[in-house]
């Protein structure tokens, strides 16, 4: 009976080290150079939002009629808009509004979506197919027509742009994540689980939630993106964030109509910022991606 | 790993489980909105045992014939369709999910992948200490932290592990942890689903001794499903023969191997090979002829009949009960 006695086990002290941060990120530059240019300028306009009052050479919201339609200068890099509010000014604090509907929307859209999901998945049966016959009539819907129908309901402002950007991911989230749900609980440490008597609620949160956290950390990072070119959609038709609130759809709604020829620069910047946030959230969600799924992950 | 008979416990008489004409029929559906059943699977068909109070019955049979069924229908994984199920006195399928938490403490399983059968997302040391939180045993972290450094050391692994995750540990160690958890709520009776056939051989003869180990130490009673049958002869008391979802022969461990009386358990045992060539050479095989039948359609009378050396014509109308042909050796053959 001795055999079982050895101490197994104890020679692997510190199996793990791990090297230090500078050489992994050069290691992760190097790896995936779209990726890491993609996490740079979402840093890039963290910081940019974090900053904007420090950051910004003007007050975003003061109307200034005696330089209206001022080219891009020296005094104002970006020029100025119809109402010769400095548009770089405005650019900056826009990256704080689309920031802010991009992160809390993509978090409590997949997150909700998760926890659906996972419980769809796991409790199955005539709850699984009632929940997604439901998520069925929701995802009929492109995202905009139905962010365009809860705006409709709920009227205008940041906060009903946020809830009308959150409802539509739900689905498209918990759809996802339902999939990866319904392998989890097949395997046996949810058995495990069960035999232990543990409650529904830990089973789901603890023990199937952290085990489907990869295809809910690429939902999150590809809504940011979405989110952001959602709510610059809902601004643009008039229905999002309201003005003087600088934000980038707002900003293009006012300058593209009326002045493209006149004076470009008031369409094209916002257009630019726009195109660049949601273009570096797609690239750094594909790197999530890849970084996560152990297909395609090199050896 | 030497085949000897277990040592003649402190095995008492009263049943500590009673399994009575269990049947889990898994219905094959049709439709998309409406779904009926077109079709059973009978995975497990009338099949009745007992367990004694600090015996392992040792519960055998090729793939699919309902030994893992049988085990999850004990543990209340899978609801079983009909039978009973009395555990010390305690009907479970009578039971729903809140009045079996209690009784769950005194059943535990140990599952035959020990890769899947831990979560790789929590540490060693809370999928350990997780069981003794959620049934308040030892609400205090400290003293639970200690109980689970207890536990490791008494499944032969060093206590410092609590703080790695199933990723960091070998295969015989990822094992020893679940048999960790199973004894973390001091059950009476463990299920051994398939325990040792996942782990190669010198970590299974290490995993069976520390089974053995631990039924003396904790009067554990065990119920060990597995196909090896080497492992079986040394660790269990009695064996069950399953095939094809219903019980063929039950008797004592050494009385089954050396004299079978089923002719399915005689051609089991016959398919053991002899690591001597010479002997393996000269003895007798007994092949079946056929395969094992849908369990979905199974034959008329005795299952076995159409694969049977001895089947006569009663054997295709009438299904044969469980008889007692020796003291304590029953075998479901009208035959023998």
């Amino acid at each position: 009976m001795t055999v079982s006695q050895i101490e197994v086990g104890a020679e692997v002290e510190d199996l793990v080290q791990r090297a230090p941060w500078p050489v992994l990120l050069m290691d992760m530059i190097r790896r995936k150079p779209l990726g890491a240019a993609g996490a740079f300028i979402v840093v890039f306009f963290i910081l940019i939002a974090a900053f904007a009052n420090v950051i910004a050479p003007y007050d975003p919201t003061a109307n200034a009629f005696d330089r209206m339609h001022m080219a891009p200068g020296a005094e104002h890099w970006f020029g100025t808009d119809q109402f010769g509010r400095d548009l770089m000014s405005r650019l900056i604090y826009g990256a704080r509004t689309a920031l802010f509907v991009g992160f809390v929307a993509a978090f409590v859209g997949s997150t909700l979506g998760l926890v659906l999901g996972v419980a769809s998945a796991y409790f199955g049966g005539l709850f699984d197919l009632v929940l997604q016959r439901i998520m069925d009539v929701f995802m009929a819907f492109p995202l905009i027509i139905m962010a365009l129908a809860v705006v409709a309901i709920l009227g205008s402002g940041i906060q009903n742009v946020i809830i009308a950007i959150t409802i539509p991911f739900i689905p498209h989230c918990a759809r996802v994540v339902r999939s990866s749900a319904l392998s989890v609980r097949e395997i046996p440490y949810i058995d495990a689980a069960r035999a232990c008597g543990f409650g529904h609620s830990r089973i789901i949160l603890r023990h199937m939630v952290p085990n489907v956290m990869a295809p809910y950390l690429i939902m999150l990072t590809a809504f940011v993106g979405q989110a952001i070119l959602l709510e610059a959609s809902l601004s643009y038709l008039g229905l999002g964030v309201q003005e003087p609130t600088p934000a980038w759809g707002l900003m293009l709604q006012g300058g593209a109509e009326e002045y493209a020829e006149s004076a470009p620069w008031i369409a094209i910047f916002p257009g630019l910022a726009i195109t660049l946030a949601v273009f570096a959230f797609n690239l750094f969600g594909d790197a999530v991606r890849d970084a996560l799924d152990p297909k395609l992950r090199s050896q | 790993m030497s085949v000897a008979a277990p040592a003649e416990a402190q095995v008492s008489a009263a049943p500590l489980l009673q399994v009575r004409n269990l049947k889990k029929h898994f219905p094959i559906t049709e439709g998309i909105l409406i779904q009926k059943a077109v079709a059973h699977v009978k995975a497990v068909d009338g099949v009745s045992f007992d367990i004694r109070r600090g015996e392992t019955l040792g519960l055998v049979g090729e793939s699919g014939c309902g030994k893992t069924t049988t085990g999850r229908c004990i543990l209340q994984l899978d609801r079983p369709t009909e039978g009973e199920i009395v555990f010390d006195g305690i009907n479970l399928n009578d039971l729903d999910s809140r009045a079996l938490s209690p009784l769950r403490q005194r059943i535990q399983v140990i599952f035959q992948d020990p890769y899947s059968s831990l979560n790789p997302r929590m540490k060693i040391g809370d999928i350990i200490a997780e069981p003794i939180y959620v049934h308040g045993l030892e609400p205090d972290a400290q003293k639970r932290m200690d109980r689970v450094r207890e536990l490791l050391a008494v499944c032969g692994l060093n206590p410092k592990m609590a703080d790695r995750y199933p990723h960091e540990m070998s295969g015989g160690q990822r094992q020893r942890v679940g048999i960790a958890r199973a004894l973390s709520l001091n059950p009476d009776f463990i299920i051994c689903d398939e325990a040792v056939s996942a782990l190669d051989v010198s970590i299974q003869a290490q995993v069976i001794n520390l089974l053995e180990e631990l039924r003396e130490k904790f009067d554990l009673t065990y119920l060990f499903i597995a196909h090896d049958l080497s492992v079986v002869r040394h660790l269990c008391h009695r064996v069950a023969v399953m095939y094809l979802g219903r019980m063929v022969e039950l008797a004592d461990c050494d009385e089954l191997f050396d004299n079978p009386q089923h002719p399915y358990t005689q051609a089991l045992l016959s398919a053991i090979p002899v690591p001597d060539p010479d002997i393996e050479r000269a003895r007798e095989h007994r092949v079946l002829k056929g395969e094992v039948p849908s369990p979905i359609n199974p034959p008329s009378g005795c299952v076995f009949n159409p694969r049977c050396p001895l089947a006569v014509e009663g054997c295709r109308s009438d299904i044969p009960e469980l008889r007692e042909v020796k003291p304590g050796h029953w075998v479901a053959c009208t035959e023998v």
